[in-house]
């Protein structure tokens, strides 16, 4: 039997070793965020989001075109994704419920969660740029779309499933259809935590590059014409970050804090929201 | 309840009244019931889209080079029209393994700090930090390798370690070469440190499912926390913990953005942990817009193809092993 | 029902939106090579013109694919397609302007136009055979710099490259070794060295990375504050690269439009040229006359004096004005003019 001391030693060796993992990765994350906090800001005026890119190695400029571009393409994607995730879950968790498929559905749609995002570029890339002959806004929206859609549908069937069944046929005994039942009951207590999901889904791909580097290509001027290829934020970052102007580097540090301060805000309100439903 | 339950056999039978309504609620009721059901459909098109999309366009890239060859091959060359796996893939899976290295330990170590060791104050805090790893976006982690981390690896880690480590005799072949800071180690650790938070929430809800009457009844035998944590808590959630480290693995498989800055996209088997290479996302990202010969960008798609099946069956293990965990909770 | 109204409402405000007619905006990919001077002209034309002349710099072989695939107006690519391949594709191939390719070092201490090379000493740079600056067979060639016992990191084009194609014609005509190893083309099996993306990455990785060498484009040595070396030509001379130089070399090509321009002028046995000079071309679809139409009428107005006046700025030799009327007759030719 070993002894007293060895094994309170052992104790506090390993609360001390999780300890300081914690600090370590609390660590990174401070380190990462204060980084783009301290390279963004110094990049941030109002020109970035007024004025359009100079030529390379011309002073000034900003990317009024890409900010426009982004908000464009995650607009449109959150108009395809959005209702097509929030009533397939509707479709798992109310009529489907007794339903083998549906299970089925749901393994394939965590199968899609986990699918890189690159793969559902090419994807649009073979299925709408290469018959269309152009790239375009709307096949980067539809890869982003395909990218929330099933994170839409899991959160939404898994929110649906929590309103228990005793409210649903409470509204049945009241002589309510099922589509109402679901519109007016279900959907209602579960606002909130559907909310949580399209919130969560769109903080996940407005950082998105790989699924627009071959969709919604690029666009060095300002437009707002969908059906030809338009700037977004993080192709501009990924070319800025690895080309050799330092302009070029500090508007990509400036669009990644841009991008870094939404997808937080978004992120903190969906958290923010979900617990005000635990109370 | 003192109803019968309807949850269980209930069917959608809505009641015909018509009410001066021209379309009756059986009407719509059968319309929500289709079209919510064809938008989940939609998942099956999808994934069954990708497949044969990404099949077709690799058969001239499958015909020509076979399975086994152009898994093995470390040919790139497009004047040639040579082209193999072999690269790319060692790639993915060297830098997936170094990441893995460098989360697992510290996300099993957050993990049980914040189930086990924190103060009740502070856990819902960390825990909340720890995902906030999860919201920064890929491509931000890439330009922070490049622009920070690789000039700290090229200027103080990586000849640290080679002054250090490198002198025993694996380590000097592992950490050889000209520290550029471009290079696996730098982007396994960015990887790395992407994944955290996938591992660590899973592990920590997996172990908070543990039963508190297990761990009660070993604190009445005399056990230290650490050994209740060595001895219950881990063996009773090791299935869990496992299920998140396969996603976590998932994830930095198809990982693009956060390893194309510091990879080098180099088509040569590495010589070493800081020599320059490339994986089947950097590949992609990229030489997809410029392959200008048909088998060159079906060699592509079938990359994409193998990296799709990859994503597929890693996801199927993780499934397998959160499954067994929750068959040993019940 | 609320929400699906806003829905509906939303989706037709974003969709009229996005489809409202824009100005005229034409679509190319291509060649990082003139990247910066097609930005350039591009940025002048809109002032002037209104039009939007939308230039992805993704490399030759990037610009060669999108035009083949019709998914852009025009590509760019510094690597001049064969007839065979202009005709199987149904393209048509021009000139635009002229080049140079310079080695660009990162050492500390030495500056632009110090360090001399000759083709032996890149060759054998590139094949790894050279591994430290201060080699014999490169101080030899500098016998009054001080040259550092540091390895040499190559940096190299990781994407399809016009760039590549032209350093590695100039590389295999001149060093037998390197055509037997390696050979020429876009993309290469580079023995050493790591890969960055566009002119813009090699460029990127050399600034960042000491006792580096790298191949780029002028203009991306000078807008970078990049040191780039001095290089011995076929004559024998010690040249260094500037519009006399790329202007000389250029002045030797056999620019026939029946073969649709293709031509090298790299290692031209002359005493002022510049061995690694380049013109870089642009391809339509022959098919798209409208389309080409707009596209020459920009290229038709980079080729006025205020075009050359830009590319001049950036170290690009504009084409002797021989050679711009051969190119205006082509386009006559070909009913896009």
């Amino acid at each position: 039997m070993k002894g007293l001391g060895y094994r309170k030693f052992k104790n506090h060796f390993f609360a001390s070793l999780c300890t300081v993992m914690t600090l370590c990765g609390l660590f990174l994350l401070a380190f990462i965020l204060i980084d783009i906090i301290i390279h963004g800001i110094k990049g941030v005026n109002i020109e970035l989001f007024l004025k359009d890119p100079a030529p390379p190695g011309v002073e000034g400029g900003g990317l009024r075109n890409a900010f426009i571009g982004h908000l464009l393409i995650t607009i449109f994607a959150v108009l395809l994704g959005v209702p097509a995730g929030i009533l397939g879950g509707t479709y798992l968790a109310e009529y489907g419920r007794n339903n083998p498929i549906a299970k089925f559905i749901g393994v394939f749609a965590d199968i899609m969660v986990s699918v890189p995002a690159i793969v559902i570029g090419t994807f649009v890339y073979a299925i709408v740029v290469k018959p269309f002959g152009h790239f375009s806004g709307f096949a980067g929206s539809l890869a982003l779309a395909i990218i929330m859609f099933p994170i839409v549908l899991r959160t939404t069937e898994n929110m649906l499933s929590l309103i228990p069944w005793s409210l649903r046929e409470a509204a049945f005994a009241l002589g309510a259809p099922y589509y109402k039942v679901i519109l007016q009951v279900v959907y209602r207590g579960a606002r909130a935590g559907i909310l949580t999901g399209v919130l969560l889904s769109l903080a996940r791909v407005i950082g998105e590059a790989a699924p627009l580097l071959f969709t919604s290509f690029n666009n060095n001027f300002f437009s707002t014409d969908m059906k030809k290829p338009i700037a977004s934020l993080t192709v501009t970052i990924f070319q800025y970050a690895t080309g050799p102007y330092d302009i070029w580097h500090n508007q990509a540090w400036a669009a990644a804090f841009a991008i870094t301060i939404t997808i937080l805000i978004i992120t903190l309100t969906a958290r923010y929201i979900i617990k005000g439903t635990h109370k | 309840m003192a109803f019968t339950n309807t949850e269980k056999n209930f069917k959608s039978a809505s009641p015909r009244t018509f009410v001066g309504n021209y379309k009756s609620p059986a009407f719509i009721d059968k319309f929500f019931h289709v079209i919510t059901a064809v938008s989940s459909f939609l998942i099956i098109a999808i994934i069954v889209g990708i497949f044969f999309v990404l099949l077709k366009e690799s058969i001239p890239a499958i015909s020509q080079f076979g399975f086994i060859k152009f898994i093995f091959s470390t040919n790139w060359d497009p004047v040639r029209e040579l082209f193999g796996a072999g690269v790319p893939l060692f790639g993915t899976l060297v830098t997936t393994i170094i990441a893995l290295c460098f989360s697992i330990p510290l996300s099993i170590g957050v993990a049980i700090f914040v189930t086990e060791l924190a103060p009740e104050k502070i856990r819902g805090f960390i825990g909340g930090a720890i995902e906030l790893l999860a919201a920064i976006p890929s491509i931000i982690y890439g330009m922070w390798g490049l622009f920070t981390l690789a000039p700290i690896m090229a200027n103080y880690v990586e000849p640290f370690l080679q002054n250090s480590l490198g002198m025993l005799p694996v380590f000097n072949i592992l950490f050889r070469g000209t520290p550029i800071g471009i290079d696996l180690f730098t982007a396994g650790i960015v990887l790395g440190i992407m994944i955290i938070p996938f591992s660590a929430s899973i592990a920590r809800d997996s172990i908070l499912l543990t039963p508190q009457i297990l761990k009660e009844s070993t604190y009445a035998l005399g056990t230290t926390h650490w050994e209740v944590i060595k001895d219950v808590i881990l063996p009773y959630s090791k299935y869990g913990i496992f299920g998140g480290i396969v996603i976590s693995l998932g994830r930095a498989l198809g990982e693009t953005m956060a390893v194309a800055f510091v990879l080098g996209n180099k088509n040569k088997l590495p010589t070493s942990l800081f020599d320059a290479t490339t994986t089947v996302t950097v590949k992609l990202a990229n030489e997809f817009t410029e392959a200008d010969k048909d088998l060159y960008l079906s060699s592509l798609f079938y990359l994409v193809l193998l990296l799709f099946l990859m994503s597929f069956v890693i996801l199927a293990i993780s499934k397998y092993f959160l499954f067994k965990s929750k068959k040993a909770h019940t | 029902m609320k929400v699906l109204k806003f829905y509906l409402i939303a989706v037709m405000v974003f969709f009229g939106f996005s489809l409202a007619k824009a100005e005229e905006t034409l679509n190319g990919a291509g060649a990082t090579f003139p990247y910066p001077l097609y930005s350039s002209w591009a940025y002048q034309y809109n002032k002037e013109t209104g039009v939007k002349l939308n230039y992805q710099s993704i490399g030759s072989g990037g610009g060669v694919r999108q035009i083949t695939s019709r998914t852009v107006d025009f590509g760019a690519s510094d690597d001049a397609l064969k007839l065979e391949e202009i005709e199987k594709n149904k393209l048509l191939q021009w000139p635009q302007v002229i080049g140079g390719i310079v080695l660009v070092v990162n050492i500390p201490g030495i500056k632009s136009e110090q360090l001399v090379l000759d083709s032996n000493t890149v060759c054998k740079i590139f094949l790894g055979d050279i591994k430290k600056w201060n080699d014999s067979r490169i101080k030899a060639l500098n016998k009054s710099l001080n040259l550092p016992d540091n390895d040499i990191t190559i940096v190299y084009r990781s994407d399809g490259s016009g760039t590549t194609a032209v350093f590695t014609h100039y590389l295999a005509e001149t060093c037998k070794e390197f055509k037997e190893k390696v050979g020429e083309g876009k993309s290469v099996n580079w023995p050493v060295g790591i890969g960055g993306k566009g002119n813009e990455g090699v460029a990127n990785y050399v600034k960042r990375t000491p006792y580096s060498i790298g191949y780029v484009e002028f203009a991306y040595a000078k807008q970078n504050n990049l040191a780039y070396t001095l290089l011995v030509n076929a004559s024998g001379n010690i040249v260094k690269p500037d519009l006399k130089s790329f202007s000389e070399a250029a002045k030797y090509g056999d620019y026939n439009p029946e073969k649709h321009f293709y031509t090298w002028v790299t290692n031209v046995k002359s005493k002022g040229a510049w061995p690694i000079t380049a013109a870089t071309h642009i391809l339509v679809a022959r098919e798209k006359v409208d389309v080409n139409k707009k596209v020459v009428k920009f290229f038709d107005w980079a080729f006025s004096k205020k075009g050359d006046k830009l590319a001049e700025d950036l170290i690009y030799a504009p084409l002797p004005d021989s050679l711009k009327n051969k190119v205006r007759e082509y386009w006559r030719k070909n009913g896009i003019y």
